[in-house]
């Protein structure tokens, strides 16, 4: 568990909590699982993150890829940031953060935000009662702004260049209890 | 300064505002109503023990000593009426007393606005000094003038003034401006300094001043028990908002940090006015009769005069944005429902003895959110710029006030162990709460406040008016050492504002803070800023944590499902927020791209062939400036609304199509309306646009004929003795109009169409144009002794006709303005014809007088368009300038005449011609009236036409009676 960076105590706390989301008592998660936790059903990337939890082609998540996903959302601390860079990046890493939230968008993994993709996130979080129109304009926009080779989709190199002025430990970052 | 100390003495001489209610009961009944609302400052009596135990005891007697020396000051303008008058009915009477009060106010008002002024003129002065600083020095030397003239110091900060109306609009204007999300982000940090910090401070240092006092550091003159103390502790150790606001917004320092010591100087009120409150009575009561149920009731009244400020600011908010839901109808008061009601969320919260900061700051959060979404966009600038227009004047009456205060020695006692011993306290109380608060915070905090921030934290704790006005406020009946409270109060304020104002700066350079980057979110920013608090709730509820987000979340639906359906108009609620933020940022962008190039936006401009584009550019202007206050919201600056975000070139090129739907719509709109007024307008304006469309075609004229131009020249002036008068004079004129044109180096880019017909024609004219200036320098000192008389009489005398044209010319400012095109035209935006325009049209009446393209004096056009120039002449003459283009010439400004550098813009083979076409254009000037109408009538008859015809047509050659409408 060393990779995650979680402490004991929160290592703990969490699997307890793990354990109460697991009804089927099997030590993986479901989908069913996370669909039964109400706020989920009311978010309206719900869906997405859900998917962000289960490595690809599989519906099961055990505990260490529980832990693992969630680790993305651990805060920086001090005593990382200038940690010997030979270990590793950490899962909390700015461009682990930065990646957890790029594969909310990129549904087809080619590692490319398409104009269709990033319409289908924007429908999402802006209900029914803006037009098709002006989000394909918002999108379009979007598109526009970040996109710098010209090929009409944001890679990941682009989103981040076009987040990098956000503090993204701050806004990705969740105070776990100790 | 002469002018000031008048001002000063008038004012003096009416004396301070605080006995407005002599004045009321003074006043005859009908005039009451006016002075009622100034009048309401003896209400403020809630602060007040008695009007004269601070203020003024010899009012009255100060009245009378006064009021007759006014006269006699006045004696220069007053007499004359008085000597015309004799006896029985006056002509003019002196009344002073009906416009005292107001008169005084508006004089305040005045000298602070214009101490701005003076303040600002150096930028590299400003970035040093803070301006509040500078308003306290501004201050003391006022307050000294005023003791000198009067022998008493009659102002002073008037608590009552200061609560009721100074200190509202600030806070008014903070609480609405106030970052939201940013404020509830870090609101447990803020309350933890707001209510620990200030208790801590309070305590630490009465307990410690007292403990001096014991040791014998305090002389004994200071009669202060332990409650006196505790009291000073109190009213010293709050953060004040107003000097934290003046300071902290000229430093820049980042959001998290701003946001802490700002939310904090805002919070601390009500454990101020608690503390206030409680150890007033306690020291009324005597320390003896203080009992352990009243400690308990401090508590109580502590979290009453919060929990209830805090409401009754929600509760105002809540009506105030429901309000808004309905002011559809009634737009132009709009702004007024928001400032009455904020303001009466800080009166009842003053009514109800509650926390009335808070109560005004909760409010502005609270309604910010539907009330901007409800009200119209010209009411939301109209709110935003009246708020920080009384703000800010409120924020420099106050440090002005602070200053003069400072002077009056009657007030104050000094005891040197008091002073130092408290500004150290405060300094060592501050830097130690900060840090042990700090330190708890940083265990749940999850970015902590590092070292730096803390530093800054501390040095930042500045004292400011408030304290003074609580300290001023003190009983001295009860209080014996008040005079030594106010002094000490007074040395602290100004060291943490003038010391620590300008100090920190230099500090936050030094310890590399990071500053707050005056940045506008992006799109992309916006929509995964957005996504990434999705991610975070969904994550808190999966890690099954009721985290921040999660609480979050849950007022977000709790406000979309019910308080937005209640507060926001049907047709706001519907509107997505992603969809809102998308249109803002396009506007912005287009308003950035276009400020940044100012240049590139004239010459763009111009090379857009419409002439309604260029016509609708002031007003476009506006719009801009306009809309660029829309975005920044969430800006507390008081006085800069931020300059141009710096736009990547990139982003640019990025949103070209996004600004040129955004251009576009705006010029046809204003096309309509123009095109509407063009059959009402009046004389003036019909005649500047006439002119504005010759002007125009002779432009396009031009580049036919620019080629060969020599030839026409010549041929032209063969014509003139020949029977073809018309052709030659419309082809010299836009020949001139040219060459003028290319030589400033700003317009060259601005005549595209001449790029458009035939790149390498302006280069020619260029060429022209440039070797003309060179050759008229020399020229220059032969002419100048010559044009002084002839500015005099030139218009009527032939004699003096020869350098008249100089005349003329000298008010055209492309003569020495237009090399600095101003990259904006608003400043002419209530003409018609924007700056360019004017600029092109008197290029032509040059071009007519000076070339003197030899006209038929018998033609009546020709004396029409000669007729355009006269009025220049006119207006620079001093002379009533009855034509054409009377309110374009005076328009421009007529300056002195010794500045123009190229007196005749004649032609050298012209010159001998000249002089006599000039006598013939001279005679026809004084005497002809008529023509210009007749002309005029012709030009106007069919403007839309026109207009299309410049656009599409091009040029069809030097026809010369193409001006007519007809031949269109």
């Amino acid at each position: 568990m060393k990779e995650t960076g979680f402490s004991h105590s929160q290592i703990t706390r969490l699997y307890s909590h793990f354990h109460s989301l697991d009804k089927g008592e099997n030590g993986a998660l479901s989908r069913e699982d996370f669909q039964r936790i109400p706020e989920l059903a009311i978010n309206p990337l719900g869906d997405r993150i859900i998917n962000a939890f289960f490595p690809e082609g599989e519906d099961q998540v055990n505990f260490r890829g529980f832990m693992r996903t969630l680790a993305h959302f651990r805060p920086v601390e001090d005593n990382e940031k200038n940690k010997d860079p030979t270990s590793g990046e950490p899962l909390n890493s700015r461009a682990n953060k930065l990646l957890f939230a790029f594969r909310l968008y990129d549904l087809d993994r080619d590692d490319k935000i398409s104009r269709d993709e990033l319409l289908q996130v924007l429908r999402m979080m802006v209900g029914v009662n803006i037009s098709d129109e002006q989000l394909g304009s918002i999108a379009d926009r979007t598109i526009q702004e970040a996109d710098t080779n010209g090929d009409m989709s944001i890679s990941f190199s682009e989103f981040t260049k076009v987040l990098e002025k956000v503090d993204v430990e701050q806004k990705m970052s969740i105070r776990f209890l100790h | 300064m002469r002018g000031l100390s008048l001002l000063l003495f008038i004012t003096v001489a009416g004396e301070a505002t605080t006995d407005l209610f002599v004045t009321v009961a003074s006043l005859p009944p009908e005039l009451e109503v006016s002075a009622a609302p100034a009048g309401t400052s003896p209400v403020t009596a809630r602060h007040i023990p008695g009007p004269g135990e601070y203020g003024h005891p010899g009012i009255a007697l100060a009245r009378s000593e006064e009021e007759p020396a006014v006269p006699s000051t006045e004696d220069g303008e007053s007499s004359h009426p008085h000597g015309g008058g004799g006896g029985g009915y006056e002509i003019v009477q002196w009344e002073w007393s009906y416009v005292k009060t107001p008169y005084i106010i508006a004089s305040w008002l005045l000298v602070a606005s214009v101490a701005k002024i003076l303040f600002h003129c150096s930028q590299r002065f400003t970035t040093a000094v803070p301006e509040s600083c500078m308003l306290i020095l501004l201050g003391l030397v006022l307050g000294a003038v005023v003791l000198i003239a009067s022998k008493k110091q009659t102002y002073q900060l008037d608590p009552g003034l200061f609560f009721l109306f100074l200190l509202p609009t600030i806070v008014g204007d903070a609480g609405y401006f106030m970052p939201a999300r940013l404020f509830f982000d870090n609101l447990g940090a803020i309350l933890m300094y707001a209510v620990v910090g200030t208790l801590w401070n309070a305590f630490c240092t009465g307990f410690c001043l007292y403990g001096v006092k014991m040791a014998g550091g305090i002389d004994e003159k200071v009669n202060a028990g332990l409650m006196d103390f505790l009291l000073f502790g109190a009213l010293i150790s709050a953060v004040d908002p107003v000097a934290v606001i003046a300071v902290f917004e000229e430093v820049h320092v980042n959001e998290t940090l701003f946001i802490i010591v700002f939310g904090e100087s805002l919070l601390n009120d009500a454990v101020t006015v608690v503390l206030y409150k409680v150890y007033i009575s306690f020291v009324e009561a005597g320390p003896g009769n203080v009992y352990t149920a009243d400690y308990f009731k401090g508590i109580a009244s502590f979290l009453i005069v919060s929990i209830g400020g805090t409401l009754v600011g929600l509760i105002f908010a809540v009506i105030l944005a429901f309000v808004t839901r309905f002011t559809k109808t009634v737009r132009i008061i709009e702004p007024l429902f928001i400032f009455l009601l904020v303001y009466l969320a800080y009166l009842t919260a003053e009514l109800f003895s509650l926390s009335a900061i808070l109560s005004m700051t909760f409010c502005g959060i609270g309604c910010n959110k539907y009330v901007e979404a409800n009200i119209s966009q010209k009411s939301r600038t109209t709110v935003k710029y009246t708020m920080k227009t009384l703000a800010s004047i409120a924020e420099t009456i106050i440090f002005i006030f602070l200053g003069i205060s400072a002077v009056d020695k009657s007030k104050w006692a000094w005891d040197t162990g008091l002073v130092v011993s408290t500004l150290i306290f405060i300094l060592v109380f501050r830097a130690v709460g900060v840090a042990g608060q700090t330190w708890f915070l940083n265990w749940f905090r999850l970015v902590p406040l590092e070292k730096i921030d803390q530093v800054v934290m501390s040095y930042g704790g500045l004292r400011g008016a408030v304290a003074f006005a609580l300290v001023v406020l003190l009983d001295k009946e009860h209080v014996k050492a008040k005079d030594y409270f106010v002094a000490t109060t007074i040395v602290v304020v100004f060291f943490t504002v003038m010391f620590q104002g300008l100090t920190i700066k230099p500090l936050v350079k030094w310890l590399k803070v990071p500053r707050s980057t005056n940045r506008k979110p992006t799109i992309n920013e916006e929509i995964h800023e957005r996504a990434f608090d999705h991610i975070l709730t969904a994550v808190e509820d999966i890690a099954g944590l009721n985290g921040y987000h999660h609480w979050r979340d849950k007022w977000e639906q709790f406000d979309k499902n019910y308080l937005s359906k209640l507060l926001l108009r049907k047709s706001v609620y519907h509107k997505s927020e992603l969809w809102e933020a998308y249109q803002k940022i396009n506007i912005r962008d287009a308003i950035s791209v276009i400020d940044q190039g100012g240049n590139v936006l004239t010459s763009a401009r111009l090379s857009l062939p419409s002439m309604a584009s260029r016509t609708s550019f002031p007003e476009f202007t506006n719009v801009t400036n306009y809309l660029r206050e829309n975005g920044s919201g969430v800006c507390l600056d008081l006085q800069v609304i931020d300059t141009v975000p710096g736009a990547k070139i990139e982003e640019e090129l990025e949103t070209h199509h996004v600004l040129a739907e955004n251009l576009y719509k705006p010029r046809r709109q204003y096309q309509s309306h123009y095109s509407r007024h063009f059959m009402t307008v009046g004389e003036k304006e019909r005649q500047d646009r006439e002119v504005f469309q010759r002007n125009m075609h002779n432009r396009l004229e031009s580049f036919k004929s620019t080629r060969y131009k020599r030839h026409k020249k010549d041929r032209s002036q063969k014509k003139h003795k020949g029977s073809d008068a018309k052709e030659q004079d419309t082809s010299d004129k836009p020949r001139r109009n040219v060459s003028w044109q290319d030589r400033d180096p700003v317009v060259v880019p601005m005549a595209p169409e001449e790029d458009i017909h035939d790149p390498s024609e302006p280069d020619k004219d260029e060429d022209v144009g440039i070797t003309f200036v060179a050759r008229k320098a020399p020229e220059t000192p032969k002419e100048r002794p010559k044009s002084v008389p002839a500015a005099l009489d030139a218009c009527q005398s032939p004699v003096a006709a020869p350098p008249s044209p100089t005349c003329g010319e000298k008010n055209l400012p492309w003569k020495y303005g237009m090399g600095s095109l101003p990259p904006c035209v608003s400043v002419e935006a209530n003409k018609i014809i924007p700056i360019d325009l004017q600029q092109a049209w008197n290029q032509s009446i040059s071009s007519l007088e000076s070339l003197a393209s030899p006209p038929e004096p018998q033609h009546p056009r020709v004396s029409a368009l000669s007729r355009l120039g006269g009025p220049v002449r006119t207006s620079a003459n001093g002379k009533s300038g009855g034509g054409v283009g009377a309110g374009s010439g005076s328009n421009i400004g007529s300056p002195s005449s010794g500045q123009f550098k190229f007196p005749t813009a004649k032609e050298e083979e012209e010159e001998g011609a000249l002089s006599q076409q000039q006598q013939e254009l001279q005679a026809l000037m004084s005497s002809l009236t008529p023509p210009p109408a007749t002309q005029s009538a012709g030009k106007r008859r069919n403007p839309c036409v026109y207009l299309r015809s410049l656009v599409t047509v091009p040029p069809s050659g030097g026809e010369p009676q193409s001006r007519r409408p007809t031949q269109l």
